[in-house]
């Protein structure tokens, strides 16, 4: 979780910001589950191997064990996989499904406090179609058209489940950045600043540099409080300011929507010079440009498998972008950022073994492990190992390929989604609910 | 007509000119691969010959006798199959979306623009088309984008050329009449004109193939007259021939029959409107998207028109299965419509074969898969006859992959458009090389 903290004299103003965002880790959670015992299945752990024959037992949500030669436990409800590969649950690092189109407050280049939880339209059923393509995990961001964005949501596709029970316990909060294109045009348009590339990053820079003195005048303050100093005058909160100051301490994942490679490394540039890291750039499309100075600063990618064209930064998109970074070190993401890949990750993860020899592994990692990095939530999910949320894709077919749809995709232990059943297919969902 | 005339004999020296272009090439030989012959089944260990641009046999190794001389290739544990065919998309009319000056998608200025032709605008130098080409795509339906009811006349392409001229192998091959939704721009009640409903585009549609039916008649009329006894002429004075109107005249051969209109709706009331017209006007159509019509698929069916089918991966409604879309192909198919795949974009072409092969998870069969990139749009678009599968006497338009073609993992490795090898370049490989090598 994370405290928006100034200063312990001001708690009451913690909860309130952090209520806001996501909800204090157990609430949502710890509700019993039955047992459950997936076999005869291809496991595809993403983290040791592929076991034949395999199986999983799930126990309060979580991964019990993973093994070829498990015995069902007494009382634990049966699914036979019937041969068919299972894997963890697909992540997207990259969504604004579920936002209502309310994802860009496009006023001001600056916003850094909009917070995406105000948006969350958890009805939405874009977050049922992304859940019956294997999707469990989504980054929901605010949209491209300021420098610096709002916070993001973390949610799991439990469709049905109600707003809070959505989101994910305890995940990190992300902020988004962008650059390029987007701020200078819709800026641009209106004859305000930015409206250049130029522009673009000095708005930054002037955020960061106010924040910095909202950081010195409240730290001053408290200095005197500290010291007695009854005339000390309290400065104002400045929900902006409050949210740079947490970029700057490193409470925020910064997520940076960033196309060309001069972007890339400029962006990575302020951040030294601020003293912030970037976790992940978004799009990313040339970053193939320069992987090694991102591999360098460990800064991920959530990329595109072979989108391009669309606009003049995404020319020089090729669909071996993810293989060439992957090879030269950094760690990669596909993501969706589109209602329509959400709901076959799988597919465009498949597309980086054939351009660039990706392997099997190393696709399915780029949908499930990377992306949970990117979002900070690694320990919990991306991968089949004990100790981690029960949330499994059994498929159709090959996975990696043109030909694999879920049959039953699981979020912590529960069965949300069911090829085989009539109607919408979730068993925990009725219409008008 | 005079510009009939002119286009005609156009043609026919185009005609000439061609094959003394491609008479000296050596013969080719694909050998040892699978052949997936769309129109026959599928030939292991198989050998297929080109030569002078079209393939001159196909079969077995027992059967086929290598000519001498001819070039060789060792093709096994490669999958042979025909170029693909998109039957609907964009290719040379953008370069980048967002850069307006590099798009001529549309003309906006009316609904009613027959008189568009998208060769008039089609770029054969863009680096979109090495993109496409390169996973296997040889032939497509160049449209115009979906924004007008009738916004002008599609051209069917083969994907590599010398120049323009090469690569419009049928100009105006068919015209698209849109009625899905898209085509309603006056839509604000504060700056509401004509048409505003989906009535009153109804009606401007109506009223130009009644103003056309009406041009025709003047024109009959005044072929009539120059043709009575040159007495009756010597009183009346020569007729005077009516004015010439490029609209009315471009809507003729549709209103005749002559040539298909591409009937675009999506949901059931909208296809309805949209056939009742066709129907007014006794127009040939094949059907377009019908992406939400679903509930009446025996209606669509029962219609015995084939069917564009896609995107299929445009998003059900909320009230719609997740697979709504998805089981749309199978779903036609189990009714015997015949279906075709198009990409409906332009910088993805390329992924025309996953959409197709995405739909046989969700009941379509994978050869019928195949066949809805090749031999029906060949068939739908009427070009089998050089086109769609791999027979003895058909344009050699051949892809050679290391595997299923319909699979996302599948890497094609060799394209034959006309007879010519195709090298596997394009900007994006370019940009590859540059920069995977440090």
């Amino acid at each position: 979780m994370n405290r928006i903290t100034i200063g312990s004299a001001f708690l009451s103003l913690t909860i309130v910001a952090s209520s806001a965002g996501q909800p204090a880790s157990s609430a949502a959670q710890s509700v019993a589950h039955n047992e459950v015992f997936i076999n005869n299945a291809v496991v595809m752990t993403v983290t040791h191997g592929n076991i034949q024959n395999g199986s999983v037992h799930i126990k309060d949500g979580k991964i019990a064990a993973v093994g070829p030669n498990l015995k069902a436990p007494a009382g634990a409800t049966i699914i036979d996989a019937g041969g068919k590969y299972l894997t963890p649950g697909i992540i997207d690092s990259h969504s604004h499904i579920a936002l209502d189109d309310d994802v860009n407050e496009a006023t001001s280049p600056v916003t850094p406090q909009m917070m995406m939880i105000d948006a969350f339209d958890y009805q939405d059923k874009a977050i049922y179609r992304g859940l019956a393509g294997g999707l469990t995990t989504s980054l929901l961001l605010h949209g491209s058209a300021n420098m610096i964005g709002g916070q993001a949501i973390v949610i799991k596709h439990k469709y049905g489940a109600g707003r809070d029970a959505m989101l994910f316990p305890g995940a990190p909060r992300s902020i988004k950045f962008a650059s390029g294109e987007n701020p200078k045009r819709v800026y641009g348009s209106k004859d305000q600043l930015p409206s250049s590339r130029m522009g673009n990053f000095a708005v930054q820079r002037e955020a960061l540099v106010q924040a910095q003195d909202y950081m010195r005048e409240w730290a001053d303050y408290e200095a005197k409080v500290k010291r007695g100093d009854k005339e000390a005058k309290l400065p104002k909160h400045d929900l902006k300011l409050e949210a740079l100051a947490n970029v700057l301490r490193g409470k925020l994942l910064v997520q940076i929507h960033c196309y060309r490679a001069d972007e890339l490394l400029t962006e990575m540039e302020i951040a030294k010079e601020f003293g912030y890291k970037v976790r992940a750039f978004h799009h990313a499309l040339e970053a193939y440009k320069v992987a090694d100075k991102l591999a360098a600063n460990d800064v991920a990618i959530a990329t595109f498998a072979d989108w391009w064209g669309y606009k003049n930064e995404a020319w020089d998109a090729i669909p071996w972008n993810a293989v060439i970074s992957m090879r030269k070190g950094v760690r990669v993401a596909i993501k969706s950022d589109s209602d329509d890949f959400a709901r076959r990750l799988n597919q465009e993860a498949a597309k980086t073994m054939r351009y660039g020899g990706a392997t099997e592994e190393e696709a399915l990692r780029m949908i499930t492990l990377n992306p949970a990095w990117i979002i900070g939530v690694e320990d919990r999910v991306g991968s089949i190992e004990v100790g981690k949320d029960a949330d499994l894709v059994i498929w159709d077919g090959y996975p990696l390929s043109s030909y694999g749809v879920p049959d039953k995709v699981l979020i912590d232990g529960d069965v949300y989604f069911d090829r085989s059943l009539p109607g919408f297919g979730m068993p925990r969902y009725k219409e008008g609910e | 007509m005079k510009r009939t005339l002119a286009v005609l004999g156009m043609t026919i020296l185009i005609c000439v000119v061609l094959p003394s272009n491609a008479s000296a090439q050596q013969a080719i030989v694909l050998k040892g691969g699978k052949l997936l012959t769309v129109s026959h089944g599928t030939i292991e260990n198989g050998v297929l010959v080109i030569e002078n641009g079209k393939i001159t046999a196909v079969g077995s190794a027992a059967e086929v006798k290598i000519p001498p001389n001819a070039r060789v290739q060792d093709v096994s544990g490669m999958t042979v199959y025909p170029g693909l065919i998109d039957s609907e998309c964009y290719l040379g009319l953008t370069e980048i979306s967002a850069e307006q000056m590099t798009n001529d998608l549309i003309e906006l200025s009316d609904e009613i623009m027959p008189h568009m032709h998208v060769y008039d605008a089609f770029h054969a130098e863009s680096e979109l088309i090495p993109v496409a080409r390169l996973n296997g795509i040889a032939n497509a339906i160049v449209a115009p984008e979906n924004k007008d009811t009738l916004p002008g006349q599609d051209s069917f392409i083969q994907l590599d050329g010398k120049s323009s001229q090469e690569m419009l192998l049928v100009r105006d091959v068919a015209m698209p009449l849109n009625f899905t939704g898209e085509q309603r721009r006056n839509e604000s009640w504060e700056k509401r004109k004509f048409p505003f409903t989906r009535m009153g585009l109804a009606a401007q549609l109506r009223q130009a193939f009644l103003d056309a039916q009406h041009y025709a008649q003047e024109w009959a009329e005044y072929e009539k007259k120059k043709s009575e006894k040159a007495d009756d002429k010597e009183k009346k004075g020569p007729p005077s021939p009516p004015k010439h109107d490029l609209k009315l005249e471009a809507l003729l051969p549709y209103l005749q029959g002559k040539k298909t209109i591409v009937l675009a709706a999506q949901e059931p009331s909208d296809l309805a409107a949209a056939v009742n017209l066709a129907r007014e006007f006794n127009l040939k159509f094949v059907l377009n998207h019908i992406s939400h019509s679903q509930p009446v698929l025996d209606y669509v069916a029962s219609l015995k028109a084939p069917v564009i089918v896609g995107p299929i991966y445009e998003a059900p409604k909320p009230q719609e299965r997740y697979d709504a879309v998805y089981s749309l192909p199978a779903q036609l198919y189990k009714r015997g419509v015949k279906i075709a795949f198009a990409s409906y974009d332009a910088h993805n072409v390329r992924n025309l074969p996953y959409a197709a092969g995405y739909a046989t998870p969700f009941g379509l069969p994978r050869d019928e898969a195949l066949k809805a990139v090749t031999l029906n749009a060949a068939e739908i678009w009427g070009v089998a006859d050089r086109l769609g599968s791999l027979d003895a006497g058909k344009t050699a338009n051949i892809v050679v992959a290391n595997g299923d073609p319909l699979d996302v993992r599948t890497d094609v490795k060799r394209v034959f458009i006309d007879g010519r090898e195709i090298p596997m370049t394009s900007r994006q490989t370019r940009l590859r090389d540059e920069y995977s090598g440090h």
